[in-house]
């Protein structure tokens, strides 16, 4: 018997672990790792509340969002690819051809 | 304290650890492994909280699949290592201020603020069972079967994009 606050805050650490990799890495890549550390967090979350209301929609809706999750990837990965090859630096501190 | 409370707090503590391990380490393939260690150990989560499917599905989709995709782009670019180039000095300190002050806000209203009533069971032996497991896949193809069609355009649709994306070079030259 754990109480549920635990998950919930278990989660609420990895997701702030998350939005400080996004913060204070410069790879895109480990950006993107922490971005799935961050919905990893939300899903523990959903789960974690599904198993005190005893329902399968919170446990469907994470599988929804896994799967949304592996198609971000793919996109996203290849995004980077094709910025690698154009410029052969993916830096995020060097993508600055937007700024005015 | 009974048992599942101490394999919750060992469980907690590798999957912090690991976080942490992915956030500093500078090699990038690092990151990936800390990470697929991270996924693991909250899949044993999914466990403790009686969801087997879900817990299966984290480990071939998250620690399988999206993280040897990872892999094999940090290795395909060869960018393991970039070199640390700060734009900005004082965003590091800033960005880990903040952070903290997040993670101690949102400590502080779970612990003292929010209501949350009630104990995440313990998985009885029904849970892990094929009976289960059938529940769950009726009430995924009736209650929310268009909500999962929805999905596979989804897929579809990245899928379409990814190979679109991939083939544009080739079409140029």
């Amino acid at each position: 018997m754990i109480p549920v606050n635990y998950y919930i805050a278990l989660s609420a650490v990895l997701f702030t672990i998350g939005a400080l990799g996004v913060l204070i890495r410069r790879n895109p890549l480990i950006i993107f790792m922490s971005v799935e550390l961050m919905l990893n967090a939300a899903n523990l979350a959903i789960v974690a509340f599904a198993n005190v209301y005893q329902t399968f929609s919170g446990q469907i809706f994470v599988f929804f969002v896994i799967a949304v999750a592996a198609a971000e990837v793919a996109v996203g990965l290849a995004l980077l690819v094709e910025i690698f090859k154009s410029r052969k630096n993916i830096n995020v501190d060097d993508l600055n051809s937007l700024k005015g | 304290m009974t048992s599942e409370l101490i394999v919750f707090l060992v469980l907690a503590l590798i999957s912090v650890a690991a976080a942490l391990g992915m956030l500093l380490s500078q090699n990038a393939v690092y990151s990936a492994l800390f990470l697929v260690l991270n996924f693991v150990t909250v899949a044993l989560f999914y466990l403790l909280l009686g969801a087997p499917f879900i817990a299966m599905s984290q480990i071939t989709v998250y620690a399988g699949a999206i993280m040897v995709l990872f892999l094999f782009v940090i290795m395909l670019l060869g960018v393991e290592n970039l070199k640390p180039a700060q734009a900005l000095a004082w965003q590091k300190p800033l960005a880990i201020v903040l952070a903290l002050g997040l993670a101690l806000e949102a400590l502080y209203l779970i612990f003292t603020r929010a209501q949350i009533s009630g104990v995440t069971l313990a998985p009885d032996a029904s849970a892990n069972s094929m009976e289960s497991l059938r529940n769950m896949a009726l009430t995924l193809f009736n209650q929310y079967l268009l909500p999962f069609e929805i999905t596979s355009i989804l897929l579809l649709a990245a899928m379409v994009g990814v190979i679109a994306l991939a083939r544009q070079e080739k079409a140029k030259s």
